[in-house]
């Protein structure tokens, strides 16, 4: 069965954290149709959070048609996530590589290329959400 | 049911000070509210008014939809763990929990002994640690199956331990009754991880009000460099700034995208955002006159 934990400091709501956590799990393969969660009670007890949080993160899992809550007896598993574009992610992480390659080659250290990347991500994200 | 707790502009004054003043909210149902604030802001007297110790000066306090203070029966739905757990210090723990018993019509033994697995019953509360004390406590609390439960500093003196265990058996027991909670803290840390509703305290007043998800999303900070400070597009308020000679940073609150690439804009954690509320050099508004830089001279 998954296990929850929480990062106070990642600055993603902790609803999130858990929405995300199972979905990483089902993209990985880690959990599968008909696998159930833990119930609200068992990750509250778990991790010191609040029930709500818990609820929450579970409707919208229910909600994006991937888990089942069924009466009296839990919340099962009832989409995937593995997916078909994970056979690209070896050839992008590639190109990725060579990448790196080059920014070090032009002299730029770990925290340059950090700065590099993270700021042409929020612009590009900027530029959509525009 | 409505709102557990409602303060109607309340105010408390002891002698000539005014502990809290001009209070109005609203706790949702079900909701964790976090009540954070500095030392002296007004947290103890506002949980002293919701649990009927207290009498307001002015304005109106329900709590379960009646005044805790002139219909004091409404407290048999009124969970409350005051500062310090304080119980009877010769009262063994059996004594503790027979006379919350005896006391509330109410009682539920299934609950309270969730708490009670590791306690010796004749053990006297005053033979304790502060761990076990607040468990007890906690079991007085939840046991009478309260639709709200108070909270006064209830970590202020557990250790890192002890508080995350006290929070879990907490959390458990209030996903079991489906209780509101309120959990006063001068420590944000101890309340960010599972308050869903914050309110802030400051001199007496409430300064900030609102789901932690919503003052997440309507704060950002924003850091580039200085210049003088006409509008933003997407800011409603800037609420802090500080700057050094090259550098500004901005909290603001936000009422759209900020797109202004000359900003670097970042999302803001509930715990900063709370102190930056708190910290005393909060200051006004974009039409405040550039004040001269402060130069050191050696």
């Amino acid at each position: 069965m998954i296990e929850f934990h929480l990062d106070p400091r990642s600055g993603v709501a902790p609803y999130l954290q858990i929405v995300q956590q199972v979905k990483e799990a089902l993209r990985l393969g880690l959990l599968d149709v008909g696998d159930q969660l833990p119930t609200v009670r068992e990750v509250v007890a778990d991790l010191a959070i609040n029930p709500n949080t818990v609820a929450k993160g579970y409707r919208e899992l229910e909600a994006s048609g991937l888990v089942e809550a069924r009466p009296g007896r839990g919340t099962f598993v009832t989409g995937t996530l593995v997916a078909p574009s994970q056979k690209h992610h070896e050839a992008l992480r590639r190109e990725l590589e060579r990448w790196l390659d080059s920014a070090e080659r032009a002299g730029l250290d770990e925290e340059s290329i950090r700065a590099v990347i993270s700021t042409t991500l929020r612009e590009a994200f900027v530029r959509r959400v525009a | 049911m409505s709102a557990p707790l409602v303060l109607h502009r309340v105010g408390k004054r002891y002698r000539r000070r005014w502990a809290l003043r001009d209070c109005s909210l609203s706790v949702p149902e079900r909701a964790i509210v976090g009540l954070a604030g500095p030392n002296g802001a007004g947290k103890s007297t506002l949980l002293g008014l919701a649990v009927g110790l207290l009498a307001p000066t002015e304005g109106r306090v329900e709590v379960l939809g009646r005044d805790p203070w002139l219909e004091p029966d409404v407290l048999a739905g009124v969970g409350y763990v005051a500062r310090e757990a304080p119980l009877y210090r010769s009262f063994s723990v059996r004594d503790t929990i027979e006379f919350a018993r005896a006391t509330n019509p109410g009682w539920d033994w299934s609950i309270a002994s969730e708490y009670l697995t590791r306690l010796d019953p004749d053990q006297r509360v005053s033979a304790l640690t502060a761990g076990e004390r607040s468990r007890l406590a906690l079991a007085v609390a939840l046991g009478k199956r309260p639709a709200i439960v108070l909270l006064d500093e209830p970590f202020e003196r557990l250790d890192p331990l002890a508080a995350r265990e006290f929070l879990q058996l907490l959390m458990d027991g209030v996903s079991e009754l489906e209780a509101t909670v309120v959990l006063a803290s001068h420590v944000i840390a101890d309340i960010e991880r599972v308050s869903d509703h914050i309110v802030l305290l400051g001199d007496g007043h409430v300064r900030l009000d609102g789901s932690a998800e919503e003052l997440i999303a309507t704060h950002r900070l924003l850091t580039g460099a200085a210049r003088p400070l006409g509008r933003i597009a997407g800011v409603e308020e800037i609420v802090r700034r500080r700057h050094s000679a090259r550098q500004m940073t901005l909290l603001v609150r936000i009422d759209g995208q900020v797109v202004d690439p000359s900003w670097s804009v970042d999302e803001i954690g509930l715990e900063d955002l709370l102190l930056a509320y708190m910290a005393p050099e909060r200051l006004p508004g974009p039409q405040e006159p550039e004040r001269g830089r402060l130069r050191w001279h050696g």
